[in-house]
């Protein structure tokens, strides 16, 4: 407990000197800590806010799931299978550094402006992390558990579940961490253009209708906190016993 | 009294492809191992010894020559002859139990019995659903052990198996070796360049020229076990083992 003093602290302070940077400016607009609490408060009492949270969480649910679905027997394939590396890793090469918000004109033309853009956005976004992933823990899986695998001769089948998926796993671990991370940014980005629901609406519907910006601010803060909760979960699946071998060193 | 061959090293002729044109590593070698006999190789560092063990283990093709093991060329790896290396390769993804476990078929009916009695016989009872990284090192070598003993193979190929442990574990684990090996009969190929270890364990002991390597000479150790590495006679082998790996030791 102790550690976390110091970034306790840190926030704080940015607490503070936004207040007061607020108070000595005698903005209108911009609001004091105080009037964000207040305002998420009433939200939270008349339930939109649960439900703007919901939409979200869905779709990053849904979207992050096709993708993993996807990329763990797809990025496993191509770590195995050299024919397949060859023949798709250029592809995904050209197709990763494209910016998820870059596909957004024709998420809405192929799937309109309901749930099914934003979650092809999101699948777009956290899939490749996860296949690049899952495709250097198969190739770095160290000769000698290969070796001591084959020596046993044991059967394809027992060598995938046992040896090279469960040596992958933490690499698994690391993308899927990763594509949840840029899930959670990209919903939110997605949710701002043509949608009616989520933190994203919720974000830019506040400013639109009145300059609440409170609201915005609120909004913002808890995106934060709830990616710092999805970090926090996908952390505590780096803590199975499975996996910790490749972290502890 | 005549002794079945298990192992005949035929031949075997093994280059790599360098910068500077085609090295040599092991050049036209030719030597047997009798069934249930323990062989141990010595050779200088970089002359070929792990390169061998792969040749012999079936892991590395040789370029030219074969390894016969029961009259048989072996071409792959198998159960019948398990490798052990200094680096070790137990799952870490996988407990102790577990580990023994992965060699055994699955139909086995008494595989959990077998990973049992096994676990037992090197003394890791209790770690049973441990995993690899909550081992020490010595333990971590007895689970290896232990997962090739209990495929009953043949035949143990060790390369270096102990090098990576300190003095007095790797001492403690050649005792434990014998003790096994007194209980179950294998073959066991050895290779180290520690000349006490293989004075301590072998019944035989080729030297490896430098690279590439050829068998230069061969020591029988006809000590009965347990032997003391410091006793006059084993002294005077040491001393001949090592002038032939060119060291000359003033006393």
């Amino acid at each position: 407990m102790k550690g976390a003093l110091p970034s306790l602290l840190v926030l704080a302070a940015v607490v503070g000197i936004w207040w007061l940077t607020v108070v000595f400016t005698q903005s209108v607009i911009f609001p004091t800590p105080w009037q964000v609490v207040t305002g998420t408060l009433e939200l939270a009492r008349d339930g939109t806010l649960w439900e703007h949270i919901g939409a979200s969480l869905f779709r990053v649910g849904a979207g992050f799931g096709i993708a993993v679905l996807f990329a763990i027997p797809l990025g496993l394939w191509m770590g195995w299978v050299h024919g397949a590396f060859v023949t798709l890793n250029p592809l995904f090469q050209i197709l990763r550094p494209i910016s998820p918000i870059a596909w957004i004109p024709i998420a809405i033309l192929w799937f309109g402006v309901g749930n099914a853009s934003p979650i092809y956005l999101i699948f777009i976004a956290s899939v490749f992390p996860m296949i690049v992933q899952t495709t250097v823990g198969v190739h770095t899986i160290e000769k000698r558990y290969l070796r001591a695998a084959e020596n046993f001769g044991v059967p394809r089948g027992k060598l995938f579940r046992q040896v090279v998926f469960p040596a992958t796993l933490p690499q698994i671990i690391v993308g899927m961490r990763i594509g949840l991370g840029v899930a959670w940014l990209v919903v939110v980005a997605a949710e701002m253009i043509a949608l009616r629901s989520g933190l994203g609406y919720m974000i830019i519907d506040s400013r639109n209708a009145g300059n609440r910006y409170d609201l915005v601010v609120a909004g913002m803060i808890i995106i934060g906190l709830i990616g710092l909760l999805l970090d926090g979960l996908m952390r505590l699946l780096e803590n199975m016993k499975v996996v910790r071998w490749r972290y502890v060193h | 009294m005549f002794i079945k061959t298990k192992i005949h090293v035929q031949g075997v002729h093994k280059e790599f492809p360098t910068d500077k044109g085609r090295l040599e590593v092991i050049s036209e070698l030719d030597f047997k191992v009798g069934d249930g006999e323990f062989v141990a190789i010595v050779g200088p560092s970089g002359c070929g010894k792990t390169t061998l063990m792969n040749i012999i283990a079936g892991f590395l093709a040789p370029d030219r020559g074969a390894v016969l093991v029961d009259d048989q060329p072996r071409l792959k790896p198998n159960p019948k002859g398990v490798l052990i290396t200094q680096q070790g390769s137990v799952f870490p993804w996988m407990t102790v139990r577990e580990n023994l476990l992965f060699g055994l078929p699955e139909d086995l009916h008494d595989r959990e019995k077998l990973a049992a009695d096994y676990t037992e016989l090197v003394g890791l009872q209790g770690f049973e659903n441990n995993y690899p990284h909550e081992l020490s090192g010595g333990m971590l070598k007895r689970c290896e052990i232990a997962r090739a003993l209990v495929v009953k193979p043949e035949i143990l190929y060790m390369d270096e198996p102990f090098s990576a442990l300190d003095a007095l574990m790797s001492l403690r684990m050649q005792n434990e070796l014998l003790r096994i090996l007194q209980k179950e009969r294998h073959t066991v190929m050895l290779i180290t360049h520690d000349v006490e270890e293989a004075i301590h364990l072998a019944d035989r002991i080729l030297v490896l020229s430098p690279r590439p390597a050829r068998i230069q000479a061969s020591f029988d150790v006809p000590f009965a076990h347990p032997r003391r590495v410091s006793t006059p006679e084993c002294q005077a082998l040491r001393v001949a083992i090592l002038k032939e790996l060119g060291v000359t030791e003033t006393v």
